[in-house]
Order: C-alpha cells, then structure tokens, then sequence
C-alpha cells in the first residue's frame, strides 16, 4: 500500500501529542526542549506533506520547514544558555526549582 | 482710525511688567523693580492719553455722535455660530474715560509707593501685584465682549485678594483677604448665571451685538427673553438683575459690602488704587456698559440699582460718621460714593437730555477716582508718620503735616460738594437727575450728601486740628515720590469739574450739557456748609461734646457702630444655618456614602484579586496547560460555534 497525506498527518499529529505529553509531564528541562522538538517537527511533516501532496510545483512548505529548522537551532541555543545558567545557579534542572516568577 | 498695536500695549506693558518682576524681580531688578514698574506704567499712561484724544477729537464722532468702535476682535473660543467668546478690545466713551483715569490713578499709587513702601521685604512682590492689577483692569474696561469681561473681572478680583493679603504675616490681614475673595466670588456666581441667561437669550456674548438685539423693540430675542418667565420674573429681568448682582459684590453695596472695610488692611496706597478709585467701581462700569438694555428693555431692574443704591450710600454714610479707623471712614464713604453713582444710574433715562444721571453717574466716577485716591493717600501719608490708623493717635497734626493738610482739605472740600470743587459738579448733576425722577431718592440723596460733609470733617478735623500735637516732629512728610501725587490729584480734584463731561460721556454718544442751576444748588451746598459747621463744632477742639451725644443716643450710636450688625447676621446664617444645615449633611454623605462607594470597589477588586492570584503559579508547565486548552478553546470556538 503507497502510503497517502493521511498516514502522513497521522503520523505528525501521534508527534504533536507525544510533544505535548512529554512537555507536561517531564520535570527535566532538557526533555522538556526536546519535547518542544517534537512538536516542532510535527509541524515540519505537516508543512512537507502539504506541500507533497497539494502543491507538488512549489517549494513554499519546503522553504519553511527550513525556516522552522532555522528556528529551532536558534531557540534551541537560547534555551540550553538559559538551562546552563539556572543550574549554575541552583545546582539543578528541574523546572519545579525554577517558579520565582509568580504574582 | 485707533493704532491697534498702540491699544494693545496699554494693558499688556503692566502685564510685561508684572512677568518680569515677578519672575526676575528679586534676582535682576532687586533694587530697581520700582522704577522699572513706574516706567512701565508711565508709558502706559501716555498711550491712552494719546488713544483718549485720538477717540475724543479725532476719529470717535461719526455725524456728531460717539460710535463704539471695536479695532480689535479675535475670535477664541466659538461655541456656534454668532455666539463665541472673543478677545477684543471695545473703545467708546466710558472705555477711554476709563482708561485714562486707571492708568492715570495707578501711575499716582505707583510714584507714592516708592516711598511709602521703601524697605519692604516684598517690594518687587509688591510691584508686579500693582502691574498685574492694573494689566486686569485696563482688560476689564477694554472688554468688548460680557465673557471677557467676565475673565478680568475674576483677574481683578485674584490681584484684589493678593495686595489685601500683602502683610500675609497678620492675620486680621489674611482673614480680610479670603473675606474679599469669597464675597465678591459668591456675587460673581451670580454674574456668570446672569452672563448665561443673557447670552442664551440674546444668542451673543458680544456687547455691541448683545445691546443691539436686547433693545430692538421688534427682535425675535427680545420677545423671548421678555416673555419667557421664571417665578413671575421675565428672562431679561433675572439676567440683568443677576449680573447687576456681581456688580453689587464688587462695587461693595449693600448687602454685599462686607468686605470692603475689612480690605483696608491692605497697603494703604493699595487702598486707594483698588478700593477707592478702581476696581470698586468696576460694578458701576458694568452698569452703565449695559446701561441701555436697562434703560430701554428693563426699567424694573433699573429701579432695584436705584434702590440698592441709595440704601447703600445713606447705611455707608451713617456708619462712616462713627467709625474710628481713619481708612475705614473713607471705605464706608467710598461706599456711599459708588451708591450715588449706582441710584445716579438707576434714574437716568436713554438718549438726549434724559441721560443726565448717566453722565452724572460717569462725571462722578471720575471726580470721586480722583478725591477719593486723593483722600487715601493723604491717609496713607498721615499713618506713614504717626504709624497708626485709629484717630486717638492723631490730632493736630497740620503743622507737621503741611502739604498733605492743604490736599486733603481740598479732597475733603471736593467730596463735601463745596463749588467750585470737583465733587459739586458731578453731585449736582446727580441730585438733579434724581430730583427729576424719583422725589423720594432725591431726599434720601440730599440727607446723604449733608452726612458726607458731616463725616469727612470730622474725619479733617479729627486729624489735623482736634487738639495739640504730642507727636514730634521725628520725621518729615515723605518726600518728593510722596508729595507729588498729592499735588497732582489735589490739582484735578479742584479743577475737574469744569470739565464740559457731557460732550464726551453721554448715554448714547451724542452731545449734552449738564444743566445747572444756581437755585437748585442752594439747598445741598446749604446742607453741606451745615455738615462741615456742626463737625467743625464738634471737632475743631477737643470738647467733649461729640461723645456727650454719642452717649445721649447710646442704642442708636451702638446700633451704627456696630455697621447695624450685618457682619453679624453674615456669621449667623453661615455658621448657624448653613454650616449645620447643609455643611454637615454634605460632609456626612461625603464621607460615608460617597468615600464608601469609593472604598468598596477598591475592596472588592483587592478581595477578587486574592482568589485570582494563584492561577499565577510561577509553574512553566501550568502556563502551557493554559494555553493548551485555550488554543483547544479557541479551535472549537471557531469551528463549531461560530462555523468560521
């Protein structure tokens, strides 16, 4: 069987899903990241099959998976400077030591 | 026609002068700010002269009549069309009359001041309140529009209150100072619902358009404001009536004069400028500005300045004959001046040879500024060298005193109605208006004026005879700055009066000849002659006579001297009736239903807050699940409910 757009959206939206488990569950930041990841290549299958299946002649969903690639490495940066700098300053990752930005 | 920069400059140098001193006056002009007010006044002082014989002998008669010019009008506020508050500046007899006497009285205090004030801590202070007073009222007569009128009325009303509270560091002068400022603001409450009623009648704020539309006996306002009524009083009636009450409060009638005595604790050259020569007749300027919508359309009100008029000057009259505080003598006997000026009004008819008690009342206005300015002066003189203002202190001092005896003997003379001295001719021609009008204001008049002689001999006498001096000659009268203006006024209050000021001033511009009859005069120079005799009786030496028949008529002396108690009846109505029947009831709503509905929103929002707060956990993921379900929210929302 020659798999269609919808084996595709499937598959990004079980992606989308485990993202956002794992965003709510895990405590650790690093994993919290890499779910952030997840979701963000769903997103990415989402834009490659569009583009595959609706607008074979153009290269829009491509370009934009690259953007969001771009994107990506960029947060991914931020985040890991901001993750080494809480543990500097608390000796740990763990998002439930990082909640002073309350009322 | 008028140079319009040359009008402009007459109010606005004092307004130059009042910016510069008050802002540099203790820095840049620390020695010299003075001078550079005097200077600036000076100038001022010949452009209206010079605008004064322009509009007088040039270019104000159009076919044998004096027009109202207008030169400059700039539109300001407009709230529709026609009815707009304009800024302009209106020249017609009475304006230019006016301004001559403001800026000429003014440069008069401000040369005599110099002295007189010498030394005093606030003396720059002191020089840009004068500027600013006299800026205002140069703006007031100029006013061609009742709105900006009304504007420099209040600014009068602010230097007022800022010169009688020069010495802020007495309290009888502070007390004085909210006195004034909270009298003649409650009539000028009156005057802004008069200025409101007139101009939604009329549908302008402008003079000219105003007068025109209100005395027209076939226009459409007119027959409104006529018809419509209001507890059986028409429209025009009330409007006239309520802006003749702010006048009332400024020009210190009765029963709105009680602040006028107690401002004498100002300066006493303050004194004569605001409350003798200017300022105070700012309500009998009104007046007569409106003087023919009153005349043609409302001779009712008319007929109430007659009698507020009249009572004021016999009640100010009487009190002036007991009173002991030389300067309150002469604010009671101002009173009683602008009450003649006011009935003078009241029973002058329109146009022609009806309009005598219009010219009177202006011809008088003019004298008085100058022997009234005169007469305070002289006071301010005696109380620089005897530093005291009750007569026990003072007596024979005409030695002493030389020039300031002779000038305040002819002040006194002009006041008392003695010819050939200003003062007669103005006062004949008021009593003849009234004699023709009204026999019973005529009589009431008459006794008044023999009561002016009385007083303002005693008042003479008082001073400079009564009994030998004890005071040593410890300095001399105040030199040149002091002497001149009592030269200068002294001259025009005893020539003043051959002025023909019926061809400059009458009630519709056209020319008139004050009559005059020498029978006529017998009976109030007689009456006058009599007053300065029994004075002169009583006072000339010290004899005791005076107090035997205060004490022979114990009641009514008390009842006079205590100014018939009205100061008394003021407390009791605000303290006993108003404080406790409306201030209190106000001050509890105040505090507990309005501050309550103030606090209780305050409360609940804080209360809400607390219950709302935790949803703001500090917890990443928390935040997430937001913003989760607000997305999943926002999905169904759009495609289910709304079907975007």
């Amino acid at each position: 069987m020659q798999p269609g757009i919808y084996h595709l959206l499937l598959i990004s939206t079980a992606l989308f899903f485990i993202g956002v488990y794992g965003f709510f569950t895990r405590r650790n930041l690093i994993t919290m990241l890499m779910s952030i990841e997840l979701i963000l290549n769903s997103v990415n299958i989402n834009f490659i099959a569009f583009n595959k299946y609706l607008w074979a002649n153009k290269l829009d969903g491509v370009l934009f998976t690259i953007f969001i690639m771009a994107i990506a490495a960029a947060e991914a940066a931020v985040a890991i400077a901001i993750i080494i700098n809480l543990y500097r300053s608390r000796q740990s990752i763990d998002v439930k030591h990082a909640e002073e930005l309350k009322w | 026609m008028p140079n319009v920069i040359i009008l402009v400059l007459i109010p606005f140098l004092p307004l130059a002068s009042f910016l510069i001193l008050g802002l540099f006056g203790k820095s840049i002009f620390r020695n010299t700010s003075g001078l550079a007010g005097t200077l600036s006044l000076f100038v001022s002082f010949l452009l209206s002269i010079y605008t004064s014989f322009g509009y007088f002998f040039e270019y104000g008669k159009a076919n044998g009549i004096y027009q109202k010019l207008v030169p400059l009008k700039l539109s300001w506020l407009e709230f529709s069309n026609g009815l707009s508050i304009d800024m302009g500046i209106i020249l017609d007899p009475i304006s230019v009359m006016m301004i001559m006497v403001v800026t000429f009285i003014s440069l008069m205090v401000h040369i005599y001041s110099l002295t007189y004030m010498k030394g005093e801590e606030r003396f720059s202070t002191y020089y840009s309140y004068l500027s600013l007073f006299t800026f205002s009222m140069l703006g007031l007569v100029l006013s061609s529009n009742i709105f900006q009128i009304y504007i420099f009325w209040e600014l009068v009303g602010v230097s007022s209150f800022l010169l009688i509270g020069f010495y802020y560091n007495k309290p009888s002068a502070v007390a004085a100072s909210k006195k004034a400022f909270i009298v003649t603001r409650f009539a000028d409450l009156g005057f802004l619902i008069g200025i409101l009623v007139l101009s939604f009648y009329s549908g302008t704020l402008d003079f000219n358009t105003l007068i025109q539309r209100l005395t027209s006996p076939g226009s459409g306002e007119l027959k409104t404001a006529v018809t419509t009524s209001f507890l059986g009083i028409s429209a025009l009636n009330w409007g006239l009536a309520l802006v003749f009450m702010g006048g009332a409060g400024k020009s210190a009638l009765f029963p709105l004069h009680i602040w006028l005595p107690d401002a004498m604790e100002g300066p006493t050259p303050v004194s004569a400028l605001i409350h003798a020569a200017t300022m105070v007749v700012a309500g009998v300027y009104l007046v007569a500005r409106l003087f023919p919508v009153l005349a043609l359309s409302a001779p009712e009100v008319l007929e109430l300045i007659t009698l507020v008029g009249v009572i004021t000057a016999l009640i100010a009259a009487l009190i002036a004959c007991t009173q002991t505080d030389i300067k309150r003598v002469l604010a009671y006997s101002t009173m009683s001046q602008i009450g003649f000026m006011m009935f003078a009004l009241g029973v002058s008819g329109y146009g022609g040879s009806n309009g005598i008690g219009f010219t009177a009342s202006m011809f008088h206005l003019f004298t008085h500024a100058l022997f009234k300015a005169l007469l305070f002066l002289g006071a301010g003189s005696v109380i620089h060298y005897v530093h005291s203002n009750e007569m026990k202190d003072m007596g024979g001092l005409k030695k002493h005193l030389p020039i300031t005896h002779i000038t305040f003997l002819i002040a006194c003379l002009a006041i008392a109605g003695v010819p050939p001295f200003s003062g007669f001719f103005s006062k004949e021609g008021i009593l003849l208006a009234a004699y023709e009008h009204n026999p019973a204001v005529f009589w009431l008049a008459l006794a008044t004026s023999g009561l002016t002689a009385y007083y303002m001999f005693r008042l003479y006498f008082r001073i400079f005879w009564y009994k030998a001096s004890q005071q040593h000659k410890h300095h001399g009268e105040g030199g040149f700055a002091m002497m001149l203006p009592l030269i200068l006024l002294a001259v025009g209050a005893a020539v003043a009066g051959f002025i023909p000021f019926g061809r400059f001033v009458s009630s519709d511009g056209s020319l008139l000849t004050l009559p005059f009859h020498w029978l006529f005069s017998i009976a109030p120079v007689t009456l006058g002659l009599l007053g300065i005799f029994s004075a002169m009786v009583l006072f000339k030496k010290e004899n005791g006579k005076a107090d035997q028949i205060s004490s022979f008529m114990s009641r009514v002396y008390k009842l006079v001297y205590h100014k018939f108690y009205v100061d008394e009846i003021y407390l009791f109505i605000t303290r006993k009736v108003l404080f406790s029947m409306v201030g209190r009831p106000a001050a509890w709503i105040d505090r507990n239903i309005i501050d309550g509905l103030v606090n209780l929103s305050g409360a609940t929002t804080k209360a809400v807050s607390e219950r709302i707060k935790v949803i703001q956990s500090g917890k990443v993921q928390h935040y997430g699940l937001y913003f989760l379900f607000g997305v999943i929210g926002l999905g169904v929302l759009l495609i289910y409910v709304i079907k975007f």
